[in-house]
């Protein structure tokens, strides 16, 4: 499946409108298999329950919820203080502070960091935003080998794909062809597709991976203003292994991941790993204050757009997201189209209103790739609201002109129909006649609408004609 | 202009009217004995919970679970006959890979996730509870509180280079969501909660 994706050896997606592919496209290449789309829906959905039974546990995570959203508003509404704050105090800690204005400027200062340390080798535990800066392939042109350290990372890295999901990364992946990557790239007995067998291999070939590299790459959860401090959230403890090996921890984070005092990172632990996969705390919560003794720990405060973001009014609560994927797991049209659909670093639903922001041409298709059922801002754990934002959005990429051709034709007719009552009329009465007396002309494959769905029964008469001759019958 | 003043100018251009932080005192949870939610959750994820009431205890269970020759450390002098001391190891972080069990403390446990609070700074090195095959944490059973807003009430402006949360053994579930326990770091997790007063 998705040959398309799996072809590219850079991880970036094409340009949609510049012969690339858009998401219903790419969703189409998805849905060739459907029993793979069966799986992946389920899989989610399945996730999506664990949250609930998590979520009612807590009589009180409504108001939690509402706590967390108020604080994330706070911070968005002063962040330029607790920037300035959390900068003074991380630097009073003994770590470096750098900014970064874009993607390209963060690259260049994770290059310049492990050159001035003569590395060649750097390991590196999750972080989204390495991936919208598509690091890994910056500093491979640049002779330095990056192993993403947690698994699912680890496999899609081997697979040459970006992840499909922000926090399960290869959730679109069955065991089986993870067997056949681990045969490939770390010479496992071809056919053993056991989880358990296949995480043993990964721990042994990663432990040697932390044992030898001496610079660690880690992305950032939660940065404390008033302490200074970062939180990590990992279950498989691989930020740790390689950080605390490491003569040089780099954390990479964007502006946003500001909270503005340690007791509430209380409420935001609470809140992000049960939305994620239903587990009340993440196996580690790490809190970094210090370098440990003879370690340099460095900090690189990233911007790439989200400033613009902060000042679109309708957008920019967009921002307060913790990154835990519930929208993901409960979206109808991220579950049945697979995240690589998104042609985005960060899919699904909080993808389709971030993106747009970074580049409203290539990523126009994203917040139409949505049925607007309200799910996602229903389990997000800070209240975005996410499905109207989906809905501005649109209506902002159609008034920039941005819209596909086909759709801004197929609005132009449905507008010039609705507003024009005797085209509304007539064109109704031709559509009964041909779904009665020539269905072959709209069942058929240059229909999308009958794709995956049967035409209606036409009805004898269209409530006007109905209305007209009971009116007059009386 | 420096990208840090850039991005701070832009911040304060655009960043929307300030609004008020809201009070959170309200989450609090009630004070009490929270040891048994704190094993049944602690069980739930994986872990394993031991009530004891001495070192001899937990000492009777080093010798049982440790086959001869492994490698086990720990920051307690108490057990220090069965297990190596590492409260001054000065050597690399990275000559401690073949600790198969480490013994180590824990300032407050969380009964609504199964959580430990692990001051790295009592550790000569911050991997150790990382890099063990197995790990051991000794909780006193009341320093046990109801939620994470009583951790952090408890753990106050307390000044720290590195600690932790622990809930649980390494664990992941990115093959096809099968839970498998022992990713990168401990296979197993244990925690001897302590009799109050023991």
């Amino acid at each position: 499946m998705a040959q398309s994706i799996k072809d590219h050896d850079d991880k970036t997606l094409p340009l949609q409108g510049a012969g690339g592919l858009d998401h219903a496209a790419l969703s189409d290449v998805f849905n060739l298999d459907e029993d793979r789309v069966d799986w992946h829906d389920e899989t989610l959905w399945w996730i999506r329950q664990k949250r609930d039974k998590a979520v009612h546990q807590l009589p009180e995570w409504e108001s939690l919820r509402e706590t967390a959203s108020q604080i994330k508003n706070n911070v968005l509404s002063d962040l330029n203080n607790y920037l300035q704050q959390f900068e003074a105090k991380a630097t009073a800690n003994g770590i470096k502070i750098h900014w970064a204005a874009d993607a390209k400027e963060h690259n260049e200062i994770v290059l310049s960091l492990l050159q001035s340390k003569q590395v060649k080798q750097m390991v590196k535990s999750k972080s989204m935003l390495t991936e919208e800066c598509h690091l890994n392939e910056f500093l491979a042109e640049n002779g330095i080998d990056v192993i993403d350290s947690d698994l699912g990372e680890r496999i899609v890295q081997l697979a040459k794909e970006p992840p499909s999901h922000i926090v399960l990364p290869c959730i679109h992946k069955k065991k089986e062809e993870i067997g056949e990557l681990f045969h490939i790239h770390l010479g496992t007995p071809a056919g053993n597709a056991d989880p358990q067998f296949l995480t043993e291999t990964a721990r042994q070939h990663l432990r040697e991976t932390f044992l030898t590299r001496r610079a660690a790459l880690t992305g950032v959860n939660f940065a404390v203003a008033e302490t200074g401090e970062f939180v990590v959230c990992t279950n498989e403890g691989n930020a740790d292994m390689g950080a605390h090996l490491a003569d040089i921890h780099i954390a990479s984070m964007g502006i946003e991941k500001i909270i503005p005092e340690r007791k509430h990172l209380g409420v935001f632990l609470r809140l992000l790993t049960r939305s994620a996969t239903g587990q009340p705390i993440t196996t580690y919560s790490s809190h970094f204050s210090k370098p440990r003794p003879g370690q340099e720990m460095h900090i690189i405060i990233v911007d790439n757009g989200r400033t613009v973001q902060l000042g679109r009014e309708d957008f920019r609560n967009s921002l307060k997201c913790i990154r835990c994927g519930a929208c993901m797991n409960t979206c109808p049209v991220y579950r049945r189209s697979g995240g690589h659909s998104y042609h985005n670093a960060i899919s699904g639903p909080i993808g389709s209103i971030l993106a747009p922001n970074l580049d409203m041409e290539k990523y126009a298709d994203l917040p139409f790739a949505s049925t607007l059922c309200g799910s996602c801002s229903n389990v997000c754990p800070v209240k975005i609201d996410i499905h109207q934002q989906l809905y501005k959005w649109r209506q902002v990429i159609v008034k920039n002109g941005y819209a596909t051709t086909a759709k801004k034709a197929s609005m132009r007719l449905m507008s010039f129909t609705l507003s024009t009552p005797s085209v509304y009329h007539a064109g109704g009465k031709a559509g009964r006649w041909v779904l009665k007396h020539a269905p072959f002309a709209v069942n058929n494959k240059f229909n999308p609408w009958y794709k995956h769905r049967d035409m209606p029964e036409p009805p004898k008469e269209s409530f006007g004609e109905w209305y007209a001759k009971n009116k007059t019958g009386k | 202009m420096s990208s840090r003043d850039k991005i701070l100018a832009a911040v304060a251009a655009n960043q929307p009217g300030k609004v008020d932080l809201p009070d959170i005192n309200f989450l609090k949870g009630s004070p009490g004995n929270h040891a048994e939610k704190f094993i049944a959750i602690l069980t739930a994820i994986g872990g394993k919970a031991i009530e004891v009431s001495s070192f001899d205890d937990i000492k009777a269970y080093i010798k049982q679970a440790a086959k001869p020759g492994d490698r086990v450390v720990s920051t307690f002098s108490e057990i220090s006959d069965c297990a190596e001391l590492i409260n001054n190891y000065a050597g690399l972080p990275h000559d401690l890979q073949d600790i198969e069990l480490a013994v180590i403390g824990a300032a407050l446990g969380v009964a609504e996730n199964g959580a430990v609070w692990v001051k790295g700074d009592l550790l000569s090195q911050r991997v150790v509870p990382f890099i063990c095959q197995h790990l051991a944490v000794v909780l006193k059973k009341d320093e046990i509180v109801a939620t994470m807003h009583d951790a952090y009430e408890k753990i106050g402006d307390e000044d720290y280079g590195f600690s932790t949360f622990i809930a649980g053994p390494s664990k992941t579930a990115d093959i096809e969501q099968s839970l498998v326990l022992g990713a990168h770091g401990p296979r197993t997790m244990t925690v001897f909660i302590m009799n109050a007063g023991a």
